[in-house]
Parts: structure tokens; sequence; C-alpha cells
């Protein structure tokens, strides 16, 4: 059995994946306005996180929450499910279903995930997919990051569905199970707005928003003297592949933001939402420039600072701009309160 | 960033999918794009192989000179540490660490050796066998 599901690639698992669900249920709202209503954009830098034992820096909230904002703010009701140590009932569960023609999206382990290029192949278990059939003991995958639908045998997704380590999935599986028939889109993106301003300017602990992208500045012109050569370029290197690699859109998902400000523009009619995406496309395209600059420090892992140096500096750039930025945007959704 | 000017830089997606870029047209509105890839993105990801290939050089070397058991070569294969591998065999940290010895290892048991294999996706022979160049 295979439902009638369209595979939409996406810039984002996590968003793709609700975003595609929703659309099977017939509520056609895009991967960045999912995103956007869920707060998706933000800085953090996790010193005490350690992944591959380099320290986490992100550029979204933790797993699972841009999508738990989202659903709550627009009204619609998921049912979720985990399965701890036992995943045949997880399988079990998730083909019957299946059986009642419903996709579902199901979280993974990308290290099991055996149709990605083989450098994609890492422990990052937050991954999501949608699964939206099932004959001969294979299932039909859609993943957001693909650009065609693919399958899974049982047994390999089983053991993505329980892959273990950090944040590891426990078989979590979600599908929609009540969408309101009058989406109130209007409040959902205010809130959306006002939650990712307040996070990225007010929050007083000097590891997140602006001040977050200031601190990490402060720490990237020291590690090439406090780590050496090889690792601080490990560490550069890292930080890139969070702005870039699999499942940000580009620039740490400062493309994907702008895109839903288009579509805000068009929401509430008012082209002065066009006008600020423009300024976040230019802070998105500062962000191209810092991953550009950055490869080519680590690369050949030189210890010259300059390459350090010129990066941290460019950080700082951005800390500026995007808290001008958000202080603008800020303003802009307060004028459309009243 | 402009649409014409997504780079196609095949590397890590080798052939096998495109990457969605967002990106904007001609009259500055936002599309979905598709990209090979971008060169440095591919920089950073062989550089992130690269510190995984170093830890396998560093467990081979341990293993020739007999401080350390076969489960270690495949452990920094997997991208595993101690934490990550005693999750997955379902065994404690020290149990696991003691594996690594060749000592322990010589005596431990057929369904214990087949877990790690398992977990390796080996065969126990493969495992048990194993030299590194």
């Amino acid at each position: 059995m295979k439902l009638d599901f369209e595979h939409i690639p996406a810039g984002h698992c996590e968003n793709g994946v609700i975003s595609s669900l929703l659309r099977y249920h017939g509520l056609n709202l895009s991967e960045a306005m999912i995103f956007g209503i869920g707060s998706g954009y933000f800085f953090a830098y996790m010193p005490f996180v350690k992944v591959n034992g380099i320290p986490l820096a992100s550029f979204r909230p933790v797993p699972g929450m841009i999508f738990a904002r989202a659903a709550k703010r627009l009204g619609i009701k998921m049912k979720k499910q985990t399965f701890r140590k036992q995943p045949k009932r997880a399988m079990d569960e998730l083909d019957k279903v299946l059986e009642k023609k419903l996709p579902v999206g199901v979280q993974t382990g990308v290290y099991h995930l055996s149709y990605f290029p083989p450098a994609y192949r890492f422990h990052f278990n937050a991954h999501n997919l949608t699964v939206f059939g099932k004959e001969n003991g294979t299932y039909h995958i859609s993943d957001p990051v693909m650009e065609y639908p693919t399958t899974l045998t049982h047994q390999e997704l089983k053991k993505a569905r329980f892959a273990k380590g950090p944040l590891s999935p426990n078989g979590k599986m979600y599908y929609p199970i009540d969408i309101p028939e009058d989406i109130e889109l209007k409040p959902a993106i205010l809130k959306g707005i006002k939650q990712t301003c307040d996070w990225m300017l007010t929050i007083p602990v000097p590891l997140f928003g602006v001040k977050g992208i200031r601190y990490l500045s402060k720490r990237v012109r020291k590690w090439p003297d406090k780590l050496g050569a090889r690792k601080a370029a490990s560490y550069l290197a890292q930080l890139v592949r969070m702005l870039e690699e699999i499942g940000t859109g580009g620039a740490g998902f400062r493309f994907i933001y702008a895109a839903f400000l288009q579509e805000v523009s068009e929401v509430f009619d008012d082209p002065r939402y066009f006008e600020i995406s423009k300024e976040m496309t230019n802070i998105g395209d500062k962000w191209r420039k810092f991953s550009s600059l950055a490869a080519q420090t680590c690369k050949g892992r030189s210890s010259d600072p300059d390459g350090y140096n010129t990066v941290a500096n460019l950080m700082l750039e951005i800390a500026d701009d995007e808290e001008r930025f958000f202080t603008e945007l800020k303003k802009l959704i307060s004028d459309a309160g009243k | 960033m402009e649409k014409d000017k997504v780079p196609q830089d095949e590397g890590i997606t080798g052939g096998v999918t495109r990457e969605v870029q967002y990106a904007v047209d001609k009259d500055g509105k936002y599309v979905k794009t598709f990209s090979k890839g971008w060169e440095p993105k591919n920089i950073v990801n062989e550089l992130a192989w690269e510190d995984i290939q170093e830890q396998v050089d560093e467990a081979d070397e341990k293993i020739k000179a007999g401080k350390a058991s076969p489960i270690m070569h495949f452990m920094a294969k997997n991208q595993m540490n101690v934490t990550l591998l005693a999750d997955y065999v379902e065994l404690s940290k020290w149990k696991v660490k003691r594996h690594l010895k060749p000592k322990a290892f010589k005596k431990l048991k057929s369904e214990q050796l087949d877990k790690y294999a398992k977990v390796f996706n080996i065969s126990v022979n493969e495992l048990v066998n194993f030299k590194p160049e």
C-alpha cells in the first residue's frame, strides 16, 4: 500500500515533514511559514554541549521545538508517540496508522539512513522523515532533504528509529489528528515573529541571540592560539557545517526566514515585510561569505591567526546587523498589533 | 543569494541527490532551487571525515602495538566513543572499556562478540581476525 502523498523537497527536515503532512490533510502552509510561526530562527552557543568533542553552536532551537510551537499557534493537534526499548511495538504501531491511510512523521538517526550520500552519514539523531506506505516489507519514505522519494527496509527503518546516543528518537512518530477548519494565520505569525525578536535580542544570558554571536566571535579569535592549528580548524569546520550542512536551506536558515517574511507580506498585504526581507537576505549573504572565508581558513589547517580574526570580525558585523534587523522587525509587528 | 548564482559544485552529495537552496529570482521573490553542492561545504565536510580517519589511524597504531583490541578500530570507524558504543551494545561503559584491551577481548564469549559485530555491521570473523594495515 502506497498513499497518494506528494514528496516536497525542503531545506529543513522538521519543517519539511510537518508542511507536507499538513498538505496531505488539505492545509497548504510552506516550510518557510511553519519555520517562521514556530520561531525557528535562533542562535545559541552551548560550550557545555559537545558534538564530536566540539562545543555546539546552533542556528535553531532544540529539535522538535519549532514544530511544537507552530502546531500550538495554529491550533493543530498532533498525536505523538515514543516507544522506549520497544522497537517491535514501534513498528507495529506505524503499520497500524499507515493502514488507516495516514502518512506518519518519524524521528530517525542519520547514521543509519542507507539512501543518504556517505558523506552525510554522521550520528545525528534528530532527523525527520515521512513514511507514506509499505509494500512487501519495504517502506516508502519521503525524506525532505532528498530530491526524490526513497525506500527503507523494515530492518533499516527500525534501526534508524532506534538510533542511540544524544537526542535518541526512541521510535518517536507523529501525525496530525485535528486540523481546525479556519486557520488563523495572522495571530500565529505575529506570535512567531515576536518570540524570535525576543529570543534574538533579550535573553539575559550571553550565549544566546545576537549576544551569543558576539560571544562566539571572541572565542573564534582565540581558537588557533588555544587549541592549536589542527583542532582550531576542526572547530571552525564544524561551525560552518552547522550553518550549511543538510537542512538549513543555506546560511543557517537565514534565507528561509527571508522567504517567510515575503509570505508574511502577502498575508498582511503589507509591503514593509517584503522590504525588510531584503535586509534578511543581506544578512544571509554575509553568513555565506562567512562560510566561504571560514572554509578557506580551515583548508590546509593553517595556524595563521589572520583568517580567524577576519571571520571573527565578520561575525561582529553580522551580530550588529541582526540586532538592528530584529529591533526594526519588532517595531513593525507592534504596529500591526494595533 | 540570487537564483542564477546558486552554486553547483558537486561534492558531498556524490551525485545521489541535490539540496534545496532558497534564493531570489529576477523580481526579488524567494524560490526553492536545487544545488548540487558548494565548495566551502565540501571542504568542511572533508575536514570532519579527516578527523574520523585520524581516530581510526590512532586506533590502528594502538592495535599494532598490542595495546588495544580490534573493537577500537571499528568503534572509531563507526564514529563512536565508549559512551555511544556502550549504548548500542547495551553494556556498561566500564565493560566496553575492558573489551578495548586485547586480554579481555580474547576472553569474550561468542554472544558478546556477536553483539559487537552486529552493531558494526560486520561478521564475527571480520571482528576477531581484524589486522590493521
